[in-house]
């Protein structure tokens, strides 16, 4: 059961990535200016040299021809190369990877320790007032963009993944706040509360079986969020990873660079919810 | 209705009132440069100050908060009717279609929401005009937003198509486009509600981080995005906190946004 789930997932993988690369690749192909080359206006270049040019980009210029080739490219390791930093797109990758994976996943750390720590807590207090100011601090974060976030980081001297971890708290907080509520109202719980049994082994015991598929799912969700929130902050910070690049790519219309970075970015996200599938799939089956 | 709910239709009547009273309360308009008091703090002149090349804050706070505020809903209704027609057919005709749709939406939808739209924005010429940079940048918010409601909207035309009165409906004969605009649509109207409500504040920080970023609204035309790029320069929250008025005015309409729909989200899911 759980090779075929697991089977299935790779194979919804591997279409949403061809199909994904199918539609960035026509985007690239029919955005405007493709088939112009800034170097054909060169007055160094021969006659000649600005043919060759033009011949180059007229082999592109049938979708799946030129869908097929990038594929074949991409199957050998080729990304491309960057039109405006002139360098091979894998390298770029590489470089500055690390940094936005080291970024994500501290701000994912911050983001759900904060909000399990909030929800935990407003779900054993009960108490009004301090659900209203947690709803609060969470509602008011959730109505300020990720970018003036990442300005008042910048601002305050924080750090990046502090304004990551503070763009995805709110949502996490949010939908882990009402499963707990949910959870602590069901009649078992209130029966082992009324019996005595301990706060914590309520949590683990109790709580934690019955929403832990479904914050399993929130976590695979709020990698796709912070990956997301990687753009601002690292542009607005100053901080050269991933998300920088794909806002400097953005500005300068340098879209071979983009579009891998997009399907990059989607493959993560669809292996982190699907990793998230998996693992709340092997605890129900286990429960059960 | 709640007291709090209340006061966010309110606060968000008052601004928009505000904002499309701009051309009589500010008539010297967005662009206009005072070149005698640039960065200049607030005065009976300007209110608000003026900005580094001397245009006068508080009107582009009005002219910006009228655009943001007219075309987020006016994106919200493109994506919600994209949705309606994609979601709503898919659902209602079942089978492959339904599963192609929802395929769509997967594919959409594991794409974080500001790669796809600078990725998006980027495809589209940077250097236009101010009017076609916030036709494009709010066009985009619709073209791109409607994936969510349309899987809500193709799971809620599935249920009404198995529905009593939608197959008493077909055996009675009625023909299926029929069927579908008559008896189908009219009752997806709260889900589409809700879902036109839901994607309003949605659009309004999509634009402000576009705008943050330089790829939204072009200069001059203001837009909350726009307004907001000058916190960049900000040394400290207290050198110039009147600087900060685009961003509370932000914060307040998108809070009072959110305090109305926590009814419209129990519709929507």
């Amino acid at each position: 059961m759980l090779l075929w789930r697991l089977a299935r997932h790779a194979l919804n993988l591997l279409a949403i990535v061809l199909l994904g690369g199918f539609i960035s690749a026509t985007l690239v192909r029919l955005a405007p200016g493709f088939d112009v080359d800034e170097q054909q206006l060169d007055p160094h270049l021969s006659a000649a040299s600005i043919q060759a040019l033009r011949d180059a980009r007229l082999r592109d210029r049938n979708i799946f021809r030129f869908y097929l080739h990038s594929l074949q490219r991409a199957a050998h390791g080729d990304l491309g190369t960057s039109l405006s930093l002139r360098q091979p797109v894998r390298t770029l990758i590489r470089e500055r990877g690390p940094l936005t994976l080291r970024l994500v996943a501290l701000g994912l750390a911050l983001a759900w320790a904060m909000a399990l720590a909030l929800a935990l807590s407003a779900a054993r207090l009960r108490i009004g007032a301090y659900d209203a100011l947690t709803t609060f601090i969470s509602g008011t974060l959730l109505c300020i963009p990720a970018a003036v976030l990442a300005l008042l980081s910048v601002l305050w001297n924080l750090p990046g993944s502090l304004a990551i971890a503070l763009i995805v708290f709110p949502r996490v907080y949010r939908y882990t706040r009402n499963l707990l509520a949910k959870a602590y109202s069901l009649p078992h719980i209130v029966t082992a509360r009324a019996k005595g049994l301990g706060e914590g082994r309520i949590l683990l015991w109790h709580a934690i079986p019955v929403v832990g598929p479904q914050l399993l799912a929130v976590a695979g969700v709020s990698v796709s969020m912070a990956v997301g929130a990687a753009i601002p902050v690292e542009a607005l910070c100053g901080l050269a990873g991933i998300g920088q690049l794909a806002w400097q790519a953005a500005l300068a219309r340098d879209l071979p660079l983009l579009v891998n970075l997009t399907v990059l970015v989607t493959l993560v996200t669809l292996l982190a919810n699907s990793g998230a599938d998996v693992i709340g799939h092997m605890l129900r089956s286990q429960e059960a | 209705m709640s007291v709090w709910r209340a006061l966010a239709c309110a606060v968000l009547l008052a601004v928009i009132s505000v904002s499309l009273a701009a051309q009589w309360l500010a008539p010297q308009g967005y662009a206009k440069q005072y070149r005698e008091a640039t960065e200049a703090a607030p005065s009976r002149a300007h209110w608000l100050g003026t900005d580094e090349i001397g245009r006068d804050r508080f009107a582009r706070v009005l002219y910006g908060t009228r655009v943001s505020l007219l075309l987020a809903p006016a994106a919200a209704l493109l994506s919600t009717l994209l949705a309606a027609l994609i979601g709503g057919l898919a659902g209602y005709l079942g089978g492959a279609w339904a599963r192609l749709a929802m395929a769509t939406t997967d594919l959409f939808l594991s794409l974080p929401w500001l790669f796809l739209l600078i990725t998006a924005r980027a495809l589209m010429p940077l250097n236009v005009s101010p009017l076609v940079s916030v036709l494009v940048t709010f066009s985009l918010l619709g073209i791109l937003g409607w994936t969510t409601a349309a899987r809500v909207l193709c799971a809620s035309a599935a249920s009404l198509a198995r529905s009593d009165f939608v197959l008493q409906a077909r055996a009675s004969g009625v023909p299926g486009v029929r069927l579908f605009w008559i008896h189908v649509m009219p009752n997806l109207k709260p889900v589409l509600y809700a879902q036109f409500w839901i994607s309003i504040p949605v659009f309004i920080l999509s634009e402000a981080n576009l705008g943050i970023l330089g790829l939204g609204v072009a200069e001059p035309m203001p837009s909350w995005g726009s307004l907001l790029r000058e916190l960049e320069g900000l040394v400290s929250v207290g050198e110039a906190p009147w600087k900060l008025v685009p961003l509370a005015l932000l914060v307040v309409v998108v809070t009072s946004f959110q305090l109305l729909l926590s009814k419209q989200e129990e519709v929507a899911v």
